[in-house]
């Protein structure tokens, strides 16, 4: 569930849900949906940017912000090395400025390949300045979440994320400016407890894993067994805390109607 | 003391809990209860009373003095209805201008199967969001361990004290220790790395006083937490709320050790 895709040496991949095996091509041209069992697989920001916004739009933001292991912290530096290898990215989030059917907005996307997508500084460092740019343009922010959590490799400034990042999404909001959140799997801990569900509006991609504490931890803390769709989309809209599930083909029409009718420079 | 045993020691039953801090710091309390939404969490210690002359909002996590009382409180692990009882008697005090003080102690925020269908992340999210711009002063006290983001809950706040021993982590030492090792007993380990003790929040910014420990005398060292407490209200109240909003701001923002264009940025917190 956690690890949807894993990459083989011969560039063909596995489906994480069915484990029949994929060509990027299918990949790609599927939008990353399995061909086989319909499974959302995970989709490199860059690919889930070019699927939503307007051919050439896009102009990535802060992309040379890099993590530091500045506490020495046991293996980071390695993981780090290997996530930045792995994605060519780094770090865990990918954020910018596009359009949408010629609405402009910010957009980010995080990236789970990298270390869980979790939140460390830089994270937490691009999230904020691109609501706080967003507010000085006076743009809305489309934000795609996924993380395991605060970057526990960072100590007590990856919690301190959580707090930069939530003013940041307030003194945006404070403007009177939308921002809409897509909770993609899985979105968990830090990032569910701060900008993942500070949205005006909170959509989910089918079937993602969404919550706060870990389903191991929950069982270990309640010793009950769980339902099967415990932290679904599903599960967290039936609980009234999702707005919609929108299906990954309907995504970037569903975000240009709410870009509409929010009033956006294009949209007057 | 080693960063672990000094959690151990804060985790300890028998050293004072928030009421024993309430009872010393406010005067004159009226006791709130209940989120207006679904419940009343006890986890989370709640109402308005006097510091000095000044009328205060106190929200503290209660661990509880005996075994009734812990496990009717979750061990001070707040539940969803004990953040949004939090959230909302913080609006009370913004609308009444009260000064808001809040007591944390808490392994983290209730990981329950119930917690998390009445969205224990989203009650944390709004906590900390709401927080962050609330118009009027807010001070936080770490009295034992701050938890992660059911600490951060209640901390996002002008200025952040702690106790000596007091501890502040994004993960449990022991949580820490199994990711990383695949073993919790090297718990202590994780707490080194970490860097979780009050010294260290002190070095961070994450803590702007700690407090020495002395419960031989108790009522003495409350003394020193009210008259610390007194100076920084009467600091925040005389300034206007944009001002207090900005210094808000600015003091979450600065958290970040990172490198951009070859230039090290942060480490100068």
């Amino acid at each position: 569930m956690i690890f949807p895709f894993k990459t083989r040496t011969d560039a063909t991949v596995s489906c994480g849900f069915c484990k029949e095996p994929l060509t990027e091509k299918q990949l790609l041209s599927g939008g990353y949906i399995c061909p086989h069992c319909g499974g959302l697989l995970k989709m490199p920001p860059r690919v889930r940017i070019e699927s939503i916004v307007d051919k050439n739009s896009f102009s990535e933001l802060y992309s040379d912000l890099k993590s530091v292991d500045f506490l020495d912290f046991p293996g980071y530096s390695e993981k780090l090395e290997k996530a930045r290898a792995a994605t060519g990215n780094e770090d865990a989030v990918v954020c910018g400025r596009a359009e949408i059917d010629g609405y402009p907005c910010m957009i980010f996307v995080m990236d789970t390949r990298f270390i869980m997508a979790s939140m460390g500084s830089v994270v937490g460092e691009k999230i904020a300045r691109t609501f706080e740019l967003a507010a000085r343009r006076g743009l809305p922010v489309i934000g795609f979440t996924a993380s395991g959590g605060a970057r526990m490799q960072e100590g007590i400034i990856s919690l301190m994320q959580m707090a930069k990042t939530s003013a940041a999404v307030k003194k945006h909001s404070e403007r009177g400016l939308l921002y809409v959140t897509v909770v993609t799997n899985p979105t968990t801990g830090g990032v569910t407890a701060s900008f993942a569900m500070q949205g005006d509006i909170i959509l989910a991609e089918p079937n993602a894993l969404v919550g706060f504490a870990g389903r191991r931890v929950v069982e270990q803390t309640t010793k009950q067994r769980l339902p099967d769709n415990f932290q679904s989309a599903e599960f967290l809209m039936e609980h009234g805390f999702i707005d919609n599930i929108v299906p990954r083909r309907d995504m970037k029409k569903t975000l240009s109607a709410i870009l509409r009718l929010h009033n956006t420079e294009a949209g007057k | 003391m080693t960063a672990y045993e000094k959690l151990k020691t804060v985790r300890q039953n028998g050293r004072p809990t928030a009421a024993d801090y309430i009872e010393n710091l406010f005067s004159n309390r009226v006791r709130l209860c209940g989120d207006r939404r679904f419940g009343e969490d006890s986890a989370i210690e709640a109402g308005i009373g006097l510091l000095g002359d000044t009328p205060v909002t106190y929200i503290a996590i209660e661990k509880g003095k005996d075994v009734t009382q812990r496990i009717k409180n979750n061990f001070g692990c707040p539940k969803p209805e004990g953040y949004r009882k939090a959230l909302r008697l913080m609006k009370q005090a913004e609308k009444f201008r009260r000064p808001v003080i809040c007591l944390v102690d808490t392994l983290g925020a209730y990981c329950g199967m119930e917690a998390e269908e009445r969205g224990q992340g989203q009650a944390i999210a709004e906590s900390i969001m709401e927080m962050s711009a609330l118009r009027t002063p807010t001070i936080s006290i770490v009295i034992g361990e701050g938890g992660s983001g059911g600490a951060l809950a209640l901390c996002t706040a002008d200025t952040v004290y702690m106790l000596e021993n007091a501890c502040y982590s994004v993960i449990s030492p022991e949580g820490c220790a199994s990711i990383i090792w695949k073993d919790s007993t090297r718990a202590p380990d994780a707490a080194d790395a970490l860097r979780i003790t009050a010294a260290d929040m002190k070095n961070f910014g994450v803590a702007d006083v700690v407090f020495d420990e002395n419960f031989d005398n108790f009522k003495g060292m409350c003394k020193t937490i009210s008259a610390q407490l007194k100076k920084d209200v009467d600091r925040l109240t005389s300034m206007p709320d944009s001002a207090i909003l900005q210094a808000r701001y600015d003091r979450f923002r600065k958290f970040g050790i990172y490198e951009e264009g070859g230039v090290l940025h942060g480490t100068d917190l």
